[in-house]
């Protein structure tokens, strides 16, 4: 509750702070305070400090689970907003106010973490959702941007139109919004349910991009602001993909098998099509887009497998994800040439940003001694627990095999490829420094997931 | 009337918005499309909630106030949606300024 509170507060904050503050460093020394702020109030609510006593009528509620969640994405914000802030007065003009819609997001990010009613579902998907609209299209200038977020927003609103069909349909049939009441479920209003878990899968499965209803997504990430799609691609996916796997967990978690094979075939097609689709990519960017399809097939084993090794693989591969993939789009952001030869020889020129680039790229591909690996190693245990799933897990094996195809092309392009006539920019001390961090992070995971993971229990 | 009536009516509203989703061209009308979708969805939490009320009055609960956060949540969908129209009609002029034009036959692109 402290960090919806504070970021809303934030959020406000900061859109006075457009007419208040005329610096640039001054609006970002203070949205980098305010995050780091909100991570603080996080950590302390996790420690049995809460600020604010609010009767939530049971329909939120901050388990140790959305707590552990919310303080990682916050942490991968704060890295987030240090490394991307002087790329967003690229964009455009409104420097302070998409600090705002950022908070604004936040606080949606903390509502579907934390849900135990549909309505908040609701609200917390579209709280997350109509920033992002506005965040896509924030290059006005810009016909790939408009393109991308009206694109965005006519398909996302459609999805929403879809989510809202489920959740009536679920009200039809359990006459609650609520997730933890249990009700009889008549043998007539089993249909309405049955349908409206359809609606809810179609959906949430839109949201977090799974194929095949996935066609948005790397027109969106392609055209969208870069420092923005990082935004999208990370943060946001991980969360509503909590929000993905808390809602059939809670809603459908008894009745077995009937959902399963829907959720098995929806990561089979979403990681045979990502994976291949990244292959034929000569743009990183659009490659990255087709990546984070890929990935998210592996977080749907999360929702396969639906067991405790599920939900610690979902938070070891959200952090997992989520700092390699801010790391590479932050160096990404800053380059001239988005394909992959504007990386030729930048083991040479940049040797320091290289490695932390390779590191991601091996956590990304899933080597061992990073976070990617056991990630993927704790989906795959998972869902290897349900009976029947071994085909399932082959694929996966066999689709991340071929990811390291993609991932390293942009590895041998830095290390085997002389430099180019493009320049590589300078990266300023500071980056280098929290890139570093980012990087020295995934190995500590890699190595000691522990230290993530052991937060969960106490 | 029934209650099933309405959600007759409420599932062919919503049918007609997704296959004007699907069908036409034009940025505008797709999304009144999609707004005649939350609205079927509206109609059909309004009757859904008169059903509960009605099951738990036959049940003996006359104090009469169950099904009635299914007309809550209608509220919360109709600010929603106003939320939703402003932030993209905004995207839809941007876009007009631009290319002087709705069709989203234009929306090409991003494809390479």
């Amino acid at each position: 509750m402290n960090a919806l509170i504070i970021s809303a507060v934030l959020g406000v904050i900061m859109m006075f702070g457009s007419t208040l503050l005329k610096q640039k460093n001054s609006i970002r020394a203070l949205a980098t305070g305010g995050m780091l702020l909100l991570l603080l109030a996080n950590l302390l609510e996790m420690g049995g400090i809460r600020f604010f006593q609010v009767e939530l009528k049971g329909m939120l509620f901050f388990d140790q689970f959305a707590l552990v969640f919310h303080s990682l994405l916050l942490l991968a914000v704060l890295l987030y907003i240090i490394l991307a802030a002087p790329d967003m007065e690229k964009v455009g003009v409104n420097y302070a106010d998409y600090f705002a819609l950022l908070f604004f997001i936040l606080c949606g990010v903390a509502m579907v973490l934390a849900f135990k009613s549909l309505l908040i579902l609701f609200l917390g998907i579209e709280i997350i959702s109509i920033p992002l609209y506005i965040l896509t299209g924030s290059d006005k200038k810009n016909l790939k941007g408009n393109e991308a977020a009206l694109k965005y927003f006519l398909l996302g609103s459609f999805s929403t139109g879809l989510m809202l069909m489920g959740i009536a349909l679920v009200y039809g049939a359990r006459g609650t919004f609520s997730t933890l009441a249990n009700p009889a479920i008549t043998p007539m209003n089993l249909n309405l349910l049955i349908a409206g878990m359809a609606f809810l899968l179609f959906s949430m499965a839109f949201k977090v991009s799974a194929a095949p209803f996935h066609f948005w997504t790397p027109d969106v990430y392609d055209g969208a602001p870069t420092v923005f799609t990082s935004f999208m691609a990370t943060i946001v996916k991980a969360a509503v993909f909590v929000a993905f796997v808390r809602l059939f967990d809670e809603l459908f978690g008894d009745f077995d098998g009937k959902w399963r094979l829907w959720v098995a075939v929806l990561t089979a097609v979403t990681l045979f099509i990502g994976n291949i689709t990244a292959v034929f990519q000569q743009s990183v960017k659009r490659m990255l887009a087709y990546s984070s399809i890929a990935q998210a097939g592996f977080m749907l084993f999360a929702l396969y497998a639906m067991n405790g090794d599920g939900k610690e693989g979902l938070l070891l591969y959200a952090a997992a994800y989520c700092f390699a993939t801010i790391g590479i789009f932050a160096v990404l952001a800053r380059m001239k040439d988005y394909t992959f030869d504007g990386f030729n020889g930048m083991g040479k020129t940049r040797p320091f940003i290289a490695a932390a680039l390779a590191v991601f790229l091996f956590s990304l591909a899933g080597i061992p001694l990073t976070a990617g690996f056991l990630a993927k190693f704790y989906m795959l245990k998972a869902a290897l627990a349900v009976p029947g799933s071994a085909w399932l897990v082959l694929f996966a094996v066999l689709m991340a095999a071929v990811s390291v195809y993609y991932y390293f092309r942009v590895l041998q392009a830095m290390y085997f490829r002389e430099p180019g006539e493009t320049s590589h920019p300078e990266f300023p001390a500071y980056f280098k420094w929290v890139l570093g961090a980012m990087a020295a992070l995934v190995i500590v995971l890699g190595v000691l997931p522990e230290l993530l993971l052991g937060r969960l229990y106490f | 009337m029934p209650v099933i009536n309405y959600i007759y009516i409420a599932i062919a509203l919503f049918s007609i918005g997704v296959v004007g989703v699907l069908t036409r061209r034009n940025a505008i009308i797709i999304f009144m499309c999609i707004e005649l979708m939350l609205n079927a969805v509206n109609l059909m939490l309004v009757a859904f909630s008169k059903m509960h009320q009605n099951a738990a009055i036959l049940a003996g609960d006359l104090a009469g106030n169950a099904g009635s956060d299914g007309q809550l949540f209608v509220f919360f969908i109709m600010v929603v949606a106003a939320a939703e129209v402003s932030v993209g009609l905004a995207i839809i002029v941007m876009m007009y300024r631009n290319i002087h034009s709705v069709d989203i036959n234009f929306l090409n692109r991003l494809k390479h």
